[in-house]
């Protein structure tokens, strides 16, 4: 606010103030996707300036990492995007796992892309649905729950929730696939592509749509990246960077699948990656399985994996002094937890790139976890994707960098 | 059941000795009432079943009954008056305004050959001044509201309201040049005579922009800019709460009703049907006059909303050019046929 | 690394020391040509690090001897698929540094989150102020000597005015209810309400 007041008092001074128009698009709001705050200053129509405010959902994830355990912040990170939070815990644990030199099995690795991209249909067919309730097509947002709800039925068979999973952990994954769910995901994988073109009649070439989205929130490619835009709203504006092909993890390089690139830069073009995504992800998902068939009956989980539950109480601070190394026992030898050292792992959400740095001192709880979120970054470059936009623009940008607050806020 | 015979001696029972033709008025109005409830009850199943769900189903028999269930809810939710409102009597006035300036126009339209509450001779003028009316209202809850958002609604609706009425109106033109009167009685009559039976061939870009000016008169989607939930949290009608709330609702509706009704009285024949039946002669008109309510309420569950400047260059830069195009069109089938 | 090469040739001074963990490289430097630095791993043709991916920062509390605090930086380059770390050190009687948003624009928020949470400002900064907490929030939650939960009396000031409002207002409640954990009296309203309240449903 202070910073408010000076450039009010210097405009004054020179004679050219202006009252503006504030409007506030508070904390409620049907079209924020959660709750963000942004505080728009009109001029008519027009949109001179625009503030977004977070922190309504601040948890303290970060600080409360410190008091758990690595195994226990899993249940941590499913909170961050939850829409889609098992590719939030793959991340994490493959943080983890590389600080740690853990290697996991391939069975675990092929099962994690399996969910980590019906994580990524789910959350865009979300990303449909609510984007197009915005603009004002409520039938598309019905269509998309009832494809989601038939994912997330198959989530709960999986690992027991629908929405936060906690299904990877340190090691592996949880709980081995059943036969039953194999068979529905070969029933999702042939039935969904037959879907997808069902909203796109919709809305794909509908004039009024095309209108609204077409050369709205315009961002050129270089621009992206300096405001650090990631994920498809980076790849709707030409530039090809989608970290698993850039930077593979997991057993992406042995899968084939193409990256969905527009060059326009406007909503129209995210909006059209995102579809392409979807079917890429349909694709990934059909060979997975194939692959899966592969390599029955092994484990999911590495030998080494540090439990669920890792054997000390909780502390009531967080370590604010060094304190003596704990350790557990693998096969009757004490072995630190996590050695000493940092690391970056950025992985690719269906929002853009999430990133973990974990600082580890050698004990069983990380000194500092701190999580690169993308909305956080998205939210930061509203602004500029809004410069000169109409106020009913405003939303069409919003629902076009799919934001969700829980990641945003931590 | 000599139905025309029946209401004719009730009718003139009330006219000999109350001198008003309340029968009739009565019965429009209790009719357009239930019309309305039930109006509300099929928007909710069609989009419903459009939707891949079941609308409403608990309240009654396959959910008939949810109008009353509505109604009796709102009716008893609590009456809240914002403190600083611009002035309570204009803030409590303005949905009144808007609902008898929908209801109004529903005393001039004929429903069948002798069934018009008032059968004035400018009964098209008097339909076309309330539908502006119905504007005023919205305009003055917006600005009694005295909130950002609902100032904005009610501009923009108010600004929209106006500009479709120009191309509703330039469109009526070529349905009263055809028919030689603003009588809608006459019109009706003067459609039966015609060599088409309905005015909808001839006059084809009319119905068209006119169907279009008609949804975007009663602010229904694709062009519910002003009360589009998303954008302004429901626009000019964002402080009012229960019973008045319930009154802008309705208000709408009746516009719905009364711009269906009108749509088929100027241009689909009012109540000509290929056969007579027996008892029921208003049986053609309801089945016009629903098919054109099932057109509204499809157009909503499709399409998505217009952003307003979109709206606007639509209202002037295309319907009001294909409007008078109409006309001149019009005017040379006159001269040749 | 290509880039710790350029680096040692360029900024040799200004490196604290260099090195490698679970297969990410990273650098430490002082922090008062961290401008250039930044600016000239952005720029340099070989290198092109166009996209910061994070911008954050560590307490080491007590664990290390001339500085506390550690700003990082996390590099990396789309064109040519370089990861690098640079961590700048920067003391407890004078955590301030320059800020990088004339390189990156993403930095804005970056360097508010960390403003806020660990108190380390940012010279030349555009619009510093608080970005998670609330603006009147005093402390910097991050940093390793601040609570996890806070002692009764020295809760948000806001928080307390919104329980006392809640505590006033409750008298117009349709049951008097006052919020759990506040009134001195919950055991006889809570009986009387009992002995009440049976004659009405929710």
């Amino acid at each position: 606010m202070a910073q408010a007041l000076e450039i009010i008092q210097k405009q004054q001074e020179a004679e050219e103030w202006e009252e503006p128009y504030l409007v506030n698009m508070g904390p409620q709001h049907p079209a924020t996707h959660g709750v963000l705050r942004i505080f728009l200053e009109l001029d008519g129509e027009y949109i001179v300036h625009c503030d977004p405010r977070i922190g309504y959902l601040h948890r303290g994830i970060e600080k409360l990492s410190e008091t758990f355990t690595y195994s226990q912040g899993i249940v941590l990170t499913d909170r961050l995007d939850y829409i889609a939070s098992a590719a939030n815990n793959v991340g994490y644990c493959l943080a983890v796992e590389k600080l740690m030199g853990l290697e996991v099995p391939r069975r675990a690795q092929i099962i994690r892309v399996i969910v980590a991209e019906m994580a990524r249909i789910a959350s865009h067919l979300l990303w449909l649905a609510t984007h197009a309730l915005d603009i004002g097509a409520m039938t598309v947002f019905l269509y998309c729950f009832r494809d989601r709800e038939w994912l997330l039925n198959i989530y709960e068979e999986i690992c027991g929730a629908r929405l936060t999973h906690t299904y990877p952990v340190i090691g592996g994954v949880r709980l081995d696939f059943t036969q039953h769910i194999i068979d529905e995901l070969y029933r999702f994988t042939e039935e969904f592509p037959n879907r997808i073109p069902e909203y796109e009649t919709l809305i794909d070439v509908n004039r009024i749509w095309l209108k609204r989205t077409k050369g709205v929130g315009v961002i050129s490619g270089e621009e992206a990246v300096n405001l650090g835009l990631t994920g498809p709203s980076l790849r709707g504006s030409g530039v090809r960077y989608d970290l698993r092909k850039n930077c593979p993890y997991l057993i992406y390089d042995e899968l084939d699948f193409d990256m969905a690139v527009e060059y326009e830069g406007d909503v129209y073009a995210r909006y059209r990656v995102r579809m392409k995504e979807m079917r890429e992800a349909n694709k990934i998902i059909r060979q997975c399985l194939d692959k899966l068939a592969e390599c029955e009956g092994e484990p999911v989980i590495a030998e080494d994996a540090p439990g669920l539950f890792m054997p000390f109480g909780k502390l009531k601070k967080p370590q604010a002094s060094p304190h003596p190394k704990r350790g557990y026992l693998i096969k009757g030898v004490e072995v630190p937890v996590v050695p000493e050292g940092e690391v970056y792992v950025a992985t690719e959400v269906p929002k853009g790139e999430l990133g973990f740095y974990i600082v580890s001192d050698g004990s069983g709880h990380p000194w500092r976890m701190r999580i690169r979120a993308p909305s956080f970054v998205h939210i930061s470059a509203i602004p500029a994707l809004c410069k000169g936009q109409m106020v009913a623009d405003i939303i069409a940008v919003i629902g076009s960098v799919d934001i969700v607050l829980g990641e945003c806020d931590r | 059941m000599d139905v025309q015979g029946m209401y004719q001696a009730a009718n003139h029972f009330l006219l000999k000795y109350l001198g008003i033709s309340l029968f009739k008025s009565l019965v429009i109005v209790v009719v357009a009432l239930l019309h309305v409830a039930y109006a509300t009850y099929a928007e909710r199943k069609i989009i419903g079943r459009m939707q891949q769900r079941i609308g409403p189903n608990r309240v009654g028999p396959r959910g008939l009954l949810q109008p009353i269930a509505d109604v009796l809810k709102l009716l008893g939710k609590e009456d809240i008056t914002p403190s600083c409102v611009d002035s309570r009597a204009v803030f409590m006035v303005a949905p009144f305004i808007s609902l008898v300036a929908g209801a109004t126009s529903l005393a001039v339209l004929p429903i069948w050959e002798n069934f018009v509450v008032t059968n004035v001779n400018a009964s098209l003028l008097v339909v076309l001044a309330m539908s502006s009316l119905s504007s005023f209202g919205v305009i003055l809850a917006g600005w009694a509201s005295n909130s950002r958002y609902a100032f904005l609604g009610g501009l923009r609706a108010g600004a929209q309201v106006v500009s479709y009425e120009i191309a509703m109106a330039l469109s009526l033109v070529g349905v009263m040049m055809l028919a030689g009167s603003m009588n809608l009685v006459e019109i009706v009559k003067a459609q039966i005579a015609s060599p088409f039976k309905i005015y909808a061939i001839p006059q084809i870009i009319g119905f068209f922009v006119f169907m279009i000016a008609a949804v975007a008169e009663t602010n229904r989607t694709p062009f519910d800019l002003p009360e589009a939930e998303t954008e302004l949290v429901a626009g000019y009608f964002v402080e009012y709460s229960a019973m008045r709330f319930a009154l802008f609702y309705l208000a709408e509706y009746f516009g719905m009703i009364v711009m269906s009704i009108l749509a088929v009285v100027c241009y689909l024949g009012g109540w000509y049907g290929p056969f007579e039946i027996p008892g029921i002669p208003f049986f053609w008109f309801l089945v016009k006059v629903y098919f054109l309510i099932f057109f509204y309420i499809w157009i909503r569950a499709t399409l998505p909303r217009y952003r307003y400047d979109q709206l606007m260059g639509l209202g002037w830069k295309v319907l009001i050019p294909l409007a008078l195009l109409n006309i001149v069109i019009t005017g040379f089938i006159k001269i040749l046929f | 690394m290509r880039a710790l090469e350029l680096l040692q040739e360029k900024f040799a001074s200004e490196i604290v020391k260099t090195g490698e963990t679970a297969g990410q490289h990273y650098v430490i430097v002082n922090r008062e040509k961290i401008v250039e630095i930044l600016r000239f791993l952005h720029d340099h043709p070989e290198l092109l690090f166009d996209h910061l991916a994070d911008l954050t920062a560590i307490d080491w509390h007590g664990k290390k001897k001339d500085y506390r605090f550690e700003v990082v930086y996390n590099l990396y380059s789309i064109r040519y698929g370089y990861f690098l770390r640079v961590k700048a050190q920067v003391p407890e009687d004078d955590p301030r540094i320059d800020s990088v948003t004339c390189i990156w624009q993403v930095a804005n928020w970056f360097e508010r989150e960390v403003y806020d949470m660990f108190g380390i400002t940012f010279n030349n900064h555009p619009d510093l102020r608080r970005l998670l907490m609330p603006e009147d929030w005093p402390g910097h939650p991050l940093r390793k000597d601040y609570p996890l939960s806070p002692e009764p009396e020295q809760e948000w000031q806001g928080y307390k005015e919104l329980k006392e409002k809640a505590k006033r207002l409750a008298e117009f409640d349709w049951y008097k209810r006052i919020p759990p954990g506040l009134s001195e009296e919950t055991q006889e309203s809570a009986q009387v309400e009992e002995e009440e309240g049976h004659g009405t449903s929710a």
